[in-house]
This record gives C-alpha cells, sequence and structure tokens, in this order.
C-alpha cells in the first residue's frame, strides 16, 4: 500500500505478546520434559581436586549427571567465531563443563537432570567438590603484569591477541601545537536482557535429528556451531527461535550450556529444558565493555583535529566468547575517529584474559567505548583550547559535500550531513540560552551543564569480504525468501532475528509498500531454522539494511515474475506493463480502463499454469541472497542537560535531546522506541551501571539489588526527532537504529556532567558517575566561577 | 524431595482449581508449570524486576515471592485473564497503541502493575506513573513508551469500570485508603 513505508503502523507481534500468547523458550513444554541445572564454580580460580555426585545420583528424581571428565570425549570445546588477523590469537579450549581448573565464578562444574525443576536444583546441592583455589586476577592490566596468576597456560601473560591499526607517529603528537591526553575507564556491563537465556532440546533417536528452542539472536550460527561442537550433522539439527526477550549482544554467543542441553536430550532420550536464573545470568551470560583506554589527540590552536591515537587494553573473562575478540578490535577500533576529520588515526589493542566473566558484543559493541572516548577527548581538547565543544565540533566534522568519505582506518563512510543534524539539534536545545542560565545560575550557587555527542556509527555488517578480512568465520550477507499463496497472501522468510525490533512489522510495511497489498496479508518468519534458508541473526544494527534489503530484492523479483504473466494476461509487451498500488497496467490507461490486471488476479494464474506465457514456471516466489557492498554510517547529535546538586552530588538530568539520521526511516514510532531505549542503557552506564569484581574474583554485583538496573522514574521524557538523508548504496536508501541512542548517549551524559562540574575544576570522572564521587570530586575541587 | 504435600484451591482468572503442591512451591512456578499459563513470566530471582507481577485478589503481587499455599482460596489474575482479542483492557490497547513494549518480556508484569496502579490513582500525572512503575525493570523501552501506554489507559478508562474489572473490591478499597 503506497503511504506504508515511513508511516506510524501498530506492531504485528503485539497481539500476542499483550496478551500472554507468546512463546519464549521457557514457554515450552513437552511431554516428559526433564529439567536440568548446573553447578557452577563459587570460586574465580581453582583446580577441581575431586567431584563426588554419587549422592546425587541417589536422588529419586534425577536422572543423570554429567561432570567435565564425563563428556570430554563427547562434546567439542566451545568455539570461538571472531579471530581478528595478525593478532596471534591464542584460541585457547573452553569445554562445556570444566575438567581439571575453573576460571570464573560461574564456570560450568557439573549438570544435573531431574525429572522436576526443584529436584534437580535440589541435587545441585548434594554434589561435593573439592578444589584448590588459586590467586585470581580480575583487572585486565594486572593480568599483563609478570607476577599476575596465569589463566590459560598457552596465553603468556595472559595475552589473547594483540591487534592495530592505523598509523600515527610519535612525532605528529609529541610536535603537535595542541595534544591532549587521557586514560579513560570503560566499566564492566551486564546486558540483563529480561529473558533469562533458555534452552529446551528434543532429539529423536529414530531419525537422529535434534530439535532445540533457544534464546538465540542467530540461530543458523548457533545450528552451525553446535553441529560441530555436538558432531551432529547440520541438516538434522533445527533451532527455534520464536519469541526471544531481549538480546543486546547477550543471546549471540554459543553457550556451553546450549551444548550441555542437547547433549543430555541426545544421551538420556528424553527432552531437557534449562533456564539460567537470573544470578546464574549475572554470572554466566557474556558482559559487555571493560576496556582501559590511553587516547591522545592532536590539533592545531584554531581547533583543527589532526591526529588520534588509543590504546586499549579490553578485558576478554577467561574464556574468548564467540564474537568476543571482535568487540574491542574491528568494531571499536575502526570507528574510533568518528565524525571528525582525522587525517591519522592510530589503534592499538590488547585482549587480555582474566578470571571474569567472558565479554563480548554489548548493544553497540565496540562503539559505544570509540564513541565515548574520542566525544570525551575532543571535549577535553576544547577546555584546553578556551573554545566551545560545539564550536570545536563544527570545525571538525566531515562536510556533507565531502561524501563518500575516506577515514584514516580505511573505511568508506557512505553518506551524511552531519552539520545538519548538528544545527537541528542546537535549535531544539536552545543552546545559546542554556549557556546565558548556566552562568547566572552558577553565581547563584547552582551548577547545570551541558554535554553533547556528534556521532557516527558503523553498522549494517557488512559485506562479507570484509567479514572474512576481518577475521570474522561467517558470512555477513542476508537471506530473504517471499513466498505468494495462490490468493495473494504472503510469507516472508527472513534469516535475520529480531528479539524485540519490530520487524514482524517493518518487513511488512516493506513488502505492503512494494506490492500494494495490505500489512495484514503478510507475514514474517523468523527464528526457525528448518523453514529459513539460511540467514546470519540480527546484532551490530543489520536487521534494516542487510535483512530488510534483502526482503526488497526479493519482493522485486516476484514482481519481476508477475510483470511477465501480467504482460501476457494484457496481451502487451512487458515493458509496456507498469506496477503500482497492487495494479498491472498499461501506461497511459492508469484506471478505469480494462487494459489492468491486479496483484491477485496475476498471483492465481501463475499458479493454476492454465495459460503461462512461454519460459515462466508456475508459482510464485522471490529469492533472494544478499550481500551489500558497504557498511552503512548512521549519525547524529546528542545533547545533554543536566543539574548537580552541590549539597549531595546528585545528578537531575533537565533535558535529552536526540537528532538521529538512519537514512529512510520504515516506521517512526519503532525507530522513535529503538532510540528511547538505546539511550536510557547509554545513560545507565554514564550515571548508574557496573559491575564489580572483588580480588578474588566475586561478583558484587550479581542481582539485581546490587547492579543498577535503570528505572522509570531515573528518566525524564526524551525528546526525540530524525533527519532523513537516504543510505546511497542500498535499495531501500535505510540504514541501523538499533545502537544509535546506547553509542551517542553515554558521552553526551558525562560531557554534561563534567561541564556542570568545571567551576570546580574538574576534568574527568570515571563512571558510573555516583553521588558519591560527584560529591568527592566537588569537595576537593575550589570552586572558580 | 520428600516434602509434604498440601492442597490448594485457587480461582484464576475466574477458573476454580484444586492442586496437590509442595509448600514451597513458588504462586509463579504453580502458574507457569501446573496450570500452563506461561504469560506470567520470571526475569528475576530476588523481586526487584516484577515480570512475574499479577493480581492477587485484586492486588498487584509480584508471583514470585509469593507462595502458591498462599493463594489458597484466593483470586489470581493474571495477564491471560486481562482481556482478550476481541475485548482488550484499556492496559494493553495503551501498550499497542503506544509502542509500550519491544521484546515483550517484561510486558505482562508491567500491564498488570499498571492496572495496580490504575486503581489506586485512576488519574496518575507523568511523575506518578514513573514512580508507580518502580518496581518493574525493561531493558527495551526506555520507559517513555510505557509511560505513554498507561496514560493512554487512564483516559481511556471509566473510573467505575476500575472498580469492577478485577475481582475483590473491598481490597481495592483498602490499597486506596492506605491500609
Amino acid at each position: 500500500m503506497s503511504g506504508v513505508f515511513g508511516s506510524k503502523v501498530k506492531r504485528k507481534e503485539d497481539p500476542r505478546l499483550i496478551t500472554g500468547q507468546g512463546t519464549y523458550t521457557d514457554d515450552v513444554k513437552l511431554p516428559n520434559l526433564a529439567h536440568a541445572a548446573i553447578l557452577r564454580s563459587p570460586y574465580a580460580h581453582a583446580v577441581i581436586k575431586r567431584v563426588d555426585v554419587s549422592k546425587a545420583l541417589e536422588h529419586p528424581s534425577v536422572l543423570a549427571v554429567f561432570t567435565g571428565k564425563d563428556i570430554v570425549q563427547k562434546i567439542g570445546p566451545i568455539p570461538t567465531a571472531w579471530l581478528p588477523p595478525d593478532s596471534d590469537i591464542k584460541t585457547t579450549a573452553h569445554y562445556a563443563l570444566a575438567i581439571d581448573k575453573v576460571r570464573y565464578v560461574g564456570d560450568g562444574v557439573a549438570m544435573v537432570v531431574a525429572d522436576d525443576l526443584y529436584a534437580a536444583k535440589d541435587a545441585l546441592e548434594l554434589i561435593t567438590v573439592e578444589y584448590e583455589v588459586l590467586p585470581a586476577v580480575v583487572n585486565q592490566e594486572a593480568a599483563m603484569g609478570k607476577m599476575a596468576p596465569v589463566v590459560h597456560e598457552d596465553a603468556p601473560n595472559n595475552v589473547a591477541f594483540h591487534w592495530q591499526a592505523g598509523d600515527a607517529t610519535d612525532e605528529m603528537f609529541a610536535n603537535a601545537p595542541v595534544h591532549v591526553s587521557h586514560r579513560f575507564v570503560q566499566q564492566r556491563l551486564i546486558p540483563n536482557a529480561m529473558e533469562p537465556r533458555s534452552s529446551v532440546a528434543q532429539y529423536n533417536a529414530s531419525t537422529g535429528s535434534l530439535t532445540m528452542w533457544l534464546t538465540s539472536q542467530n540461530p543458523h550460527i548457533h545450528r552451525l556451531l553446535l553441529s560441530g561442537i555436538l558432531g551432529l550433522p547440520e541438516h538434522h539439527i533445527r533451532i527455534l527461535a520464536i519469541d526471544v526477550g531481549g538480546g543486546f549482544g547477550s543471546k549471540i554467543a554459543c553457550y556451553p550450556d546450549e551444548a550441555l542441553v542437547g547433549f543430555a536430550a541426545m544421551e538420556l532420550g528424553v527432552p531437557v529444558k534449562w533456564t539460567e536464573e537470573r544470578r546464574e545470568n549475572f554470572l554466566v551470560t557474556t558482559h559487555g565493555r571493560d576496556m582501559i583506554l590511553d587516547v591522545e589527540v592532536a590539533g592545531e590552536a584554531d581547533g583543527t583535529l589532526t591526529a588520534i591515537r588509543v590504546h586499549n587494553i579490553a578485558n576478554m573473562g577467561a574464556y574468548l566468547s564467540t564474537a568476543g575478540p571482535g568487540v574491542p578490535t574491528i568494531l571499536f577500533g575502526l570507528i574510533v575517529p568518528g565524525a571528525y576529520r582525522f587525517a591519522h588515526a592510530k589503534v592499538d589493542v590488547y585482549g587480555v584474559f582474566t578470571n571474569t566473566t567472558p565479554t563480548d558484543a554489548y548493544r553497540g559493541a565496540g562503539r559505544p567505548e570509540a564513541t565515548y572516548v574520542l566525544e570525551r577527548i575532543v571535549d577535553l581538547f576544547a577546555l584546553e583550547l578556551g573554545m566551545d565543544p560545539v564550536e570545536v565540533r563544527r570545525k571538525n566534522l566531515i562536510g556533507a559535500d565531502e561524501f563518500p568519505y575516506h577515514t584514516a582506518l580505511g573505511l568508506e563512510y557512505d553518506s551524511g550531513n552531519y552539520q545538519q543534524s548538528l544545527d537541528k539539534a542546537l535549535g531544539m536545545v536552545k543552546y545559546e540560552e542554556f549557556r546565558q542560565e548556566q552562568e547566572e545560575l552558577r553565581s547563584q550557587g547552582r551548577y547545570i551543564g551541558i554535554g553533547c555527542t556528534t556521532y557516527v556509527e558503523i553498522c549494517g555488517l557488512g559485506p562479507s569480504q570484509v567479514a572474512g578480512a576481518v577475521g570474522f568465520q561467517g558470512g555477513l550477507w542476508e537471506s530473504s525468501t517471499v513466498r505468494v499463496h495462490p490468493t495473494g497472501k504472503v510469507t516472508v522468510f527472513t534469516g535475520a532475528s529480531p528479539h524485540g525490533q519490530g520487524e514482524e512489522t517493518t518487513f511488512a510495511q516493506i513488502v505492503g509498500d512494494r506490492l500494494g497489498i495490505p500489512i495484514d496479508d503478510v507475514e514474517i518468519v523468523h527464528g526457525d531454522t528448518d523453514r529459513i534458508a539460511m540467514g546470519w541473526g540480527t546484532y551490530g544494527s543489520r536487521t534494516t539494511p542487510v535483512g530488510g534489503n534483502a526482503l526488497a530484492i526479493a519482493v522485486d523479483r516476484v514482481i519481476e515474475k508477475a510483470r511477465k504473466i501480467a504482460a501476457h494476461m494484457l496481451e502487451a509487451s512487458e515493458a509496456e506493463v507498469e506496477f503500482q498500488n497492487g495494479i498491472f497496467y498499461i501506461s497511459g490507461h492508469e484506471s478505469g480502463t480494462v487494459r489492468q490486471v491486479t496483484f491477485q488476479e496475476v498471483v492465481l494464474q501463475a499458479y493454476l499454469a492454465w495459460n503461462l506465457p512461454a519460459g515462466v514456471e508456475p508459482g510464485l516466489e522471490g529469492h533472494s541472497f544478499y550481500d551489500p557492498v558497504n557498511f552503512v554510517y548512521p549519525f547524529g547529535s546528542h545533547f545533554c542537560m543536566v543539574e548537580v546538586d552541590r549539597e549531595t552530588g546528585e545528578i537531575a538530568i533537565l533535558r535529552y535531546v536526540a537528532v538521529d539520521d538512519c537514512g529512510r526511516v520504515i516506521n517512526p514510532m519503532i525507530a522513535e522506541g529503538q532510540v528511547h531505549g538505546g539511550i536510557a542503557q547509554g545513560i545507565g552506564q554514564a550515571l548508574w551501571e557496573g559491575a564489580v569484581y572483588d580480588d578474588r574474583g566475586q561478583l558484587l554485583t550479581g542481582t539485581f539489588m546490587d547492579y543498577a538496573m535503570p528505572k522509570a522514574h531515573f528518566f525524564p521524557e526524551f525528546e526525540t526527532a530524525f533527519t532523513e538523508t537516504p543510505a546511497p548504496q542500498n535499495l531501500l536508501g535505510v540504514k541501523g537504529i538499533g545502537e544509535t541512542g546506547t553509542i551517542a548517549s553515554t558521552p553526551a551524559v558525562v560531557n554534561a556532567v563534567i561541564d556542570a562540574l568545571r567551576p570546580f575544576g574538574v576534568r574527568d570522572l570515571d563512571m558510573p558517575l555516583t553521588p558519591e564521587k560527584v560529591w568527592q570530586a566537588m569537595q576537593k575541587g575550589s570552586v572558580s566561577a | 524431595m520428600g516434602m509434604k504435600e498440601t492442597q490448594v484451591t485457587v480461582n484464576v482468572n475466574g477458573k476454580l482449581h484444586s492442586l496437590t503442591v509442595e509448600p514451597r512451591l513458588l504462586l509463579v512456578h504453580m502458574l507457569r508449570e501446573k496450570l500452563l499459563l506461561s504469560g506470567t513470566h520470571i526475569g528475576c530471582d530476588t523481586s526487584q524486576c516484577g515480570a512475574c507481577t499479577v493480581l492477587l485478589d485484586g492486588r498487584a503481587v509480584k508471583s514470585c515471592t509469593v507462595l502458591a499455599v498462599q493463594a489458597h482460596e484466593k483470586t489470581v489474575t493474571t495477564v491471560e485473564g486481562l482481556g482478550t482479542m476481541e475485548q482488550l483492557h484499556p492496559v494493553q490497547e495503551g501498550f499497542w497503541e503506544k509502542h509500550g513494549l519491544q521484546c515483550g518480556f517484561c510486558t505482562p508484569g508491567v500491564m498488570m502493575t499498571a492496572v495496580g496502579l490504575l486503581q489506586q490513582n485512576p488519574h496518575p500525572t507523568e511523575a506518578e506513573i514513573r514512580h508507580g512503575l518502580e518496581g518493574v525493570i525493561c531493558r527495551c523501552t526506555g520507559y517513555q513508551n510505557i509511560v505513554r501506554a498507561v496514560q493512554y489507559a487512564a483516559s481511556h478508562t471509566e473510573t467505575s469500570a476500575i472498580d469492577s474489572e478485577v475481582a475483590a473490591p473491598d481490597i481495592v478499597r483498602d490499597v486506596i485508603e492506605g491500609r
């Protein structure tokens, strides 16, 4: 239907979700379903001397107990699927259950399967494990020290990999008129999707086929990896991820517990379910961020930025998670120059093993960290020069006439209008008025501040050739099948795999727009490896730019074939037949003439096949395997305004303004929702969230009581707006929107707080900016308004 | 394990159930595992996230912190009993209209919390809504559209309907009067 693309359409997925009829993995019930529970190491680093499961086995409800030694011959190690090139990466073996050593609190030691969930958990307490506790190391910089405990014998100094890109020499910084350097810490975050991870497995011994329901962002990747781990042929594994309750990167990885559940179902001949508890989620589901970043910029006295260099020590945790190594290297490193015209850039990254939970993607994955250090150091650079931070940005932003723009690190930014975005945001903010008010309030002893981010993001992962070149062990194209049924209704099969992004709606809008049919006539099928040819899933804001364009191409192939049939029906040549709003017609006779046929009439003829043109096969289905030629580069300008309470150090967010550009917007309501959620998570990092380990490797923030998840009353109403610069390199003109908010908001908030604290001489504070930290900083500083 | 089982009689969404359960069985597990009402979700184990919120005799409670035996001879309303596709509850309508959900996992609990909130305060301000949602966590939406959804529900609900729609008006009155 014309007008459906770009309009605010209510979500098609909502009816089942607001009536309690969704199918999340833990909702799956099967006859004779057994329940698994996993015994986890209470120590961060220890040798397993002995495991005694005999008492657990005596429990009347227990079907089996497995230890690392029991299964080592049967389940292969969990692989890492991102191996950055030229990084000397150490892919140490990660077994589904620890065999002789545990390496973080939460490392699996044994699994119990029982016919009842409560009994399975009771039986865990009947297992005795004798440990020899070893010293642990949790900080990545400390882990590189000569005397540090060794996490893996085959990784000297705990270095998992060392990756570099770009070039910027010492002289560029030493000889620069302006040179600013600073160490920033990106604290560790815990993704906390609201749905805990879960797996259900059912094995049919007679056919040798395994069906698994999984909390997965990428079911086909899971099938591929589990095929190798379990030694089952790929065509005998079916992965279903029907409704997935949020992921934020934490449901990309293939986890040991998933392999264990599949194995147990095969071994025991009964279906098996395992669902993590929240405290287990805190311990074993991948964490994000956790980087120590030394950053330097060089520039001219007029505010021109010339070179940037970042040294990143990234905490990878105890094992390299599926996509983990790609985050601090490729996803972080390549976007370090951001939206500015840096002539030179250099990135130097160490990935380090520690006795902590493995890290992997968390919303934004590398790009929030890069944007944070860049946007913070640009503010420090402005401070050094005594320039307004907005003016420094304006001076250095890549101009609208400079695209495609080639960066110092080899990326080609596809398109942008950064100045327009900044101007629009400034207009919403009323920047000058705020600065005046700030002066006035300072004289009254009140401290307000404003901070901004002018970001560019790399997403829409990505061209497969590039994926290969940067060590991703897979392709990054996407598949789509558009099956038109005889009545003209449409089922779409897509390899993108949403978990809250509203793709059942936006994808139906793409189809409805192109075919001229109501979106209620379109069903989007995702998350089922038996129904969908192949796909690489949803992460890196790739669903719309890659999966969406795959879909558009497949729809156009349907139209192409339908046009042949329509031309035959209209007794015209194909070239004469136009298609609009669901009607094939001959040019010049748009309406009210007999020289037209509807899409539905053509579809029916395609299936009846009574009178098809020569060489045209019956049926109507479009397929595509779309590999993008480039990434896409959304951008925008975010502003945050805060007030810091002089007495308590508490921060009140006065306003939050976001202007984003993700190319053409398919559904403004959904795009806005993505921005809201991203901003909330980004502000969460700036002000409240942070995983804390003690020096023995115990996670002190292991429940929602201890880890500060943002609540509704923490936020003001976000003010959001869009500019639309169509993406030039894809059919739909779209870019990703899922991560922009997280990328932009964290530095905007911190810049605002530091701006508010300027009279106290505060240059930087480590996140999260808790009232205590802010209050201490004000106590130390002297007011010099 | 060998724990003495006990009898529970409970009215869930207007239907009476009699079950034999372990005394330690949580209400949320009774709903999900015994009655197969999987709309009520479990998001944490420390009573913070509110995904498991249901109405117990008309009051919003976290069903992961209530034992099944505590619901004996009481009335439970879950998301499955809130409204039907033919006749959605105003809160459900609000969540659909205002894009109050993304992944949908916390949604049943957040909606039941909103129902409880609107019973106590049929015309809340934005600040009151945000405060009233203190007991739930949503990771997707940034809460803004949840607030809009609750505002929508408030403006589309007859005050009299709020009192009558979900059981036990006397308890509702207790709550309103702060008892």
